[in-house]
């Protein structure tokens, strides 16, 4: 091969590797189990109403290994993984919370939680595994605490939100959470070391250039010193914090973050969802039916850090779509779902780093 | 529903002779969308949207090589509930006569609502979020109110 050859060989690209049918109407969200042990595991939900489980048979095919149904009798917007990988908690419109025992063969449901006025829109499990946090069109989050004999027990209801939480996701070392709403603003909540929790930041439009309308996912680092969110405002926006991580809990500073970065122009319909890999790559995912992927610009010509697009998947899929995951196991596989019923798997190849 | 009408005395319209349909069979226009939807009947009175000027031909594009359909409507009165009940009428109508691909948005036209500045955004950003929708329609309550209105008696809907 010559030069230029070999420079077009080695550009990023993202090579569809499986494509996953099953589900019966729209998947909403999808779930890699974080646990090293028996190979990548992806857990889906959506509109059919049932949580379907995806494995690798040894010859590298993917197959459905399990379907969890007749427990929510609405659609099933989020599922998440604990992080040993043994529970896993699912979200539903119909205002409950599931929680499943996974023993590497069956699930079981252990545990239905209550509560919410209505749709429970996103549920995220604290890096410790002992606090789950859950959220609502009933504009609150909740915080449960996880008890001996699968027993939850809410410790707090966060009330700040103005409009329907669309998701909250902890923090991936400390016990703070933030959430992100419909009213446009991002929240961090974090607590007083008493178990009191509090609002202990809000990023709006106008104090921190903020989205200008629904804000609809957010994804943290591995570091945990950034997080991006993304918008029906059709951008992402970059965030960083200047707290010390090593702060135990309470997390001393986590009133401050800033925005870094806004990334427009990639997508021209809402972006529904965001995830920041391990290798520290963002994938985008969104109604125009593209999958972005997006890295930090190291050589700097440019004051500060910035954020360059790496590729841009054009119909992706065939409809919108809602979620994006990278696989913990392996950072160069990307999981994707969409409104057209289907998840795919991605797998990234060629160099993303300059 | 609610116990008494928000509007009991719409301004019904003549129905208009309908023309032949002087374009190719198969490019997609804004009367094939308009077709779809004008006979949709009002949540409160027995006429079509059409008929009450909730909706024309005219309030109606369509980029069929994006594949796109926008729609605008002007409720019968300044109140957010009817029109987000007609919005989502209009919405599951799309959803299951245009193919799977199509992006749909649906708008109140500016100057229909009361409290336009509130109210306006409130109804748009109700109708064009999809998950606000999609729990909507799970509603078996709303969504037999919504089923009402597509199932049309009219003798000239095809």
């Amino acid at each position: 091969m010559d030069g230029a050859a070999a420079a077009a060989a080695a550009a990023a690209e993202l090579r569809e590797a499986h494509r996953l049918a099953g589900h019966a109407d729209r998947v909403w969200a999808l779930a890699w189990n974080p646990a090293p042990g028996a190979g990548p595991v992806l857990a889906s939900c959506g509109g059919d109403k049932t949580v379907r489980i995806w494995k690798r048979a040894p010859d590298g095919a993917w197959h459905c290994s399990d379907v969890l149904e007749d427990t929510h009798n609405r659609t099933v917007r989020s599922c998440a993984w604990s992080p040993d990988g043994r529970l896993l908690a699912t979200a539903s419109f119909d205002a409950t919370t599931a929680v499943w025992e996974y023993n590497g063969g069956d699930f079981e449901c252990v545990a239905t939680l209550e509560g919410h006025e209505n749709e429970v829109k996103s549920v995220s499990w604290s890096p410790s595994g002992s606090l789950l946090a859950t959220c609502s069109r009933d504009k609150m989050a909740w915080i449960w605490e996880v008890q001996p004999g699968n027993e939850y027990e809410c410790v707090s209801v966060l009330q700040g939100h103005t409009q329907d939480v669309k998701m909250v996701q902890w923090h991936p070392l400390l016990d703070i959470l933030v959430s992100v709403s419909y009213d446009n603003t991002i929240r961090v909540w974090a607590d007083d070391g008493d178990d009191e929790w509090h609002c202990v930041q809000t990023l709006t439009e106008a104090n921190n250039c903020g989205h200008s309308s629904t804000v609809w996912a957010v994804s943290f680092n591995h570091k945990g010193d950034r997080m991006v969110t993304c918008s029906d405002d059709r951008t992402l926006k970059i965030w960083d914090t200047s707290a010390d991580l090593s702060q135990p809990k309470t997390g001393e500073g986590h009133e401050s973050w800033r925005h870094l970065s806004t990334l427009t122009g990639y997508h021209d319909r809402t972006i529904f969802s965001a995830h920041w890999s391990s290798e520290d790559i963002i994938a985008s995912g969104a109604g125009d039916d593209a999958i972005c992927l997006f890295a930090e610009e190291k050589s700097s010509m440019v004051e500060g850090p910035s954020y360059k697009l790496i590729l841009k998947k054009e119909k992706a899929h065939d409809m919108d779509i809602n979620c994006v995951r990278w696989c913990p196991q392996d950072p160069r596989l990307l999981a994707s779902a969409s409104d057209d019923g289907t998840v795919k798997l991605w797998e990234l190849r060629g160099s993303v780093l300059d | 529903m609610t116990v008494g009408m928000i509007n009991a005395n719409p301004v019904v319209h003549e129905r208009p002779e309908r023309a032949a349909h002087p374009h190719a069979a198969d490019a997609l226009d804004p009367l094939d969308v308009f077709d779809t939807v004008r006979d949709i009947r009002d949540p409160e009175h027995p006429y079509s949207l059409e008929q009450l000027s909730v909706l024309s031909q005219e309030s109606i594009s369509v980029d069929e090589k994006l594949g796109r359909i926008q729609i605008t409507f002007t409720p019968t009165v300044q109140h957010c509930s009817m029109a987000t009940v007609i919005g989502l009428c209009l919405r599951l109508k799309l959803m299951q006569n245009f193919p799977p691909h199509f992006k749909i948005d649906i708008k109140v036209a500016p100057g229909s609502l009361a409290n336009e500045e509130s109210g306006l955004c409130t109804v748009n950003k109700q109708l064009n979020d999809k998950e606000r929708v999609a729990a909507a329609l799970e509603n078996p309550n709303l969504r037999q109110l919504v089923d009402e209105c597509l199932c049309s008696n009219d003798p000239y809907s095809h």
